[in-house]
């Protein structure tokens, strides 16, 4: 029959107009600003820094080797290397980055910092709703707002950021077990010169 | 009581007529009438907006503006300061003249309309003895402020979209002038105010209304058919296909202008709605004859808005036509079953009233009208094309 299809139509979008208001699991809306959706892991928005311990400039794990600002496609990073060094959380004097500004108009959140940084120190945020009235100013990131906790790195990409800290670890016992081996060679040496007055405190050393 | 209700506002604008003296009356009659038209359809474009907004909403499981105001029954408003406040941005290598008129004939054409519809009992601002010419002649405007908008504006889009829509225009007008001329046949007279009074009557409880008839049926539909071409309208809208050329002839509007050509084309709307209403549903009078104490108007827009219910259902139903579809469809069936049905009219006209007049008549418009469809459905064979004049 001619029109059936119209017809049709037309008792479908009834149905959804009178259904919408009887039934609410048919309305798809969340209403932004009050209900938010739950975040999704693999989510992301902006890149953010992060740093281990508490205090983020003594903490802060970008060495600024500037890879990350040679990479960017669309140069939105700006480093400025220290003349100086400082001693990270580790303890090892490293530069760091006396300037670090993200331009979050000119990003595209594509990532691509976070692929090339050889030290984890660059991770993309999870947070969307970054507006303000000052659209050069207040989109024009600088260090200090930049500088996100490990633990909060944690929390936003738990397997990811698992990954990176058992990473951390494997390669800080690796580096422990090294120095233990270097220290027991040359005790070794050390007891080979020197004529060897006890055995028992290697043995109870190797235990 | 009743008597005075319905005719409160012609009462009030005598009254206030009477404070004016003599020499200023005409002017003075004049401005009193335009100006309640001028108030009262700009605010139902308002209302729609958001009927229109919320309706669609509802069908696709949505909620629809909800943030201004209860229900956001502001939301009209907040619209309004938006484009008020805009920059009004015109292409440099725009016709700064044409690009400036456009919209305002597209609104200007638009209200002229109103003048031969008769809103309530009395209540009309000039009692044509040509009112559905007037009507259409006015309503021709439309096509060449569209045209003006597309071809000021010097962008391929807009020219594209004024090209659709000045082609889809003109090929709809046609049926829907054919639609009407039943009416007139019947009634016998082309006055708006003479076609209602023809409806008036009631047998029973029930109206006189044209489309209680095959012919006044067939005649409403294809009316209705080409005034939702003819407004612009989903699933008609290819002027300003928002995925093929943007927005069409009103692409390099921006700003209040922009907000212009919207108010023009619901406006153009409400109009062509308001003929229907006035030429096939019996225009200000009550369905039944036990509710003719309501007041006339009321009548009038409670019809009105009921058709644009019907608009708005339909736009969020049916998808948009191609191009051909829609040629086909104005062409090859809206023209041939306005012909047939004008001739269904007059043997309307000249059989004995009875059921035989029904069965007659309905069989005649029935035939042509499933058969056509059939036609327009065939599958068509498509051929590889050959160009003669480019190489």
């Amino acid at each position: 029959m001619v029109g059936e299809g119209i017809l049709k139509g037309l008792a479908e979008t009834a149905r959804n107009f009178f259904g919408s208001y009887v039934s609410k699991d048919r309305l798809t809306t969340v209403q932004y600003p009050e209900e938010r959706l739950p975040q999704i892991e693999a989510a992301r928005s902006f890149p953010f820094l992060v740093y281990d311990g508490s205090d983020w400039q003594q903490g802060m794990r970008c060495v600024a080797c500037q890879i990350c600002e040679k990479e960017c496609p669309p140069k939105c990073i700006l480093i400025e290397k220290s003349k100086d060094k400082k001693p990270d959380a580790a303890g090892k004097q490293q530069f760091y980055p006396a300037v670090f500004n993200i331009d979050i108009s000119v990003c595209m959140s594509c990532q691509i910092c976070v692929e090339v940084c050889p030290f984890e120190a660059i991770k993309m945020d999870v947070q969307y709703d970054l507006p303000t009235d000052d659209r050069f100013g207040g989109l024009l990131l600088h260090k200090q707002q930049l500088a996100k906790s490990n633990e909060y790195y944690n929390a936003i990409h738990p397997t990811e950021a698992a990954a990176v800290d058992a990473a951390f670890a494997e390669g800080r016992a690796k580096v422990e077990a090294k120095a233990k081996a270097a220290a027991d060679a040359k005790a070794a040496t050390e007891a080979k010169l020197t004529p060897a007055p006890q055995p028992q405190p290697a043995g109870g050393e190797s235990r | 009581m009743i008597q005075t209700l319905d005719q409160i506002f012609v009462l009030a604008k005598l009254w206030l007529l009477g404070y004016v003296p003599a020499v200023a009356q005409p002017l003075a009659s004049a401005i009193l009438s335009v100006v309640p038209i001028l108030i009262a359809f700009p605010l139902l474009f308002a209302i729609t907006t958001w009927l229109e907004r919320k309706g669609l909403g509802r069908m696709q499981n949505r909620l629809g503006p909800n943030r201004t105001g209860p229900f956001g029954l502001l939301q009209p408003i907040a619209d309004a300061i938006k484009s008020l406040t805009k920059e009004d941005i015109v292409p440099v290598t725009a016709d700064h003249l044409v690009h400036f008129l456009a919209p305002l004939v597209l609104v200007m054409a638009a209200f002229l309309a109103y003048a031969v519809l008769p809103i309530g009992r009395n209540m009309v601002l000039v009692n044509m003895n040509a009112g559905v010419l007037f009507f259409f002649a006015i309503g021709s405007t439309v096509e060449l402020s569209v045209f003006m908008a597309g071809w000021s504006s010097r962008s391929k889009y807009s020219l594209l979209g004024a090209m659709r829509a000045v082609a889809q225009m003109i090929s709809y007008e046609v049926p829907m002038v054919l639609a009407t001329i039943v009416i007139i046949m019947q009634a016998g007279s082309l006055s708006t105010v003479t076609i209602v009074d023809k409806q008036a009557g009631y047998t029973g409880i029930f109206p006189h209304w044209f489309v209680f008839t095959p012919w006044g049926f067939m005649g409403f539909a294809l009316f209705m058919i080409a005034a939702t071409a003819e407004s612009n309208r989903s699933p008609f809208d290819l002027p300003e296909g928002e995925s093929e050329i943007i927005a069409g002839y009103y692409i390099e509007y921006s700003g209040f202008k922009f907000a212009l050509f919207f108010l023009g084309e619901y406006l153009g709307m409400f109009a062509t709605s308001g003929l229907a209403i006035t030429l096939f549903l019996g225009g200000w009078s009550a369905p039944f004859s036990f509710l003719t104490w309501i007041p006339s108007y009321a009548w009038f827009f409670a019809k009105l808005l009921i058709l644009i219910g019907a608009f708005i259902w339909i736009r969020g139903t049916l998808p948009r036509l191609r191009m051909d579809q829609l040629m086909n469809l104005a062409w090859q069936y809206v023209l041939p079953m306005a012909l047939i049905n004008m001739l269904v009219a007059g043997i309307w006209h000249f059989m004995p009233g009875g059921l035989l007049r029904w069965l007659v008549c309905t069989a005649l418009l029935a035939a042509p009208c499933v058969l056509l469809s059939l036609a327009l459905k065939r599958k068509k064979r498509l051929q590889v094309r050959t160009y003669y004049f480019a190489e």
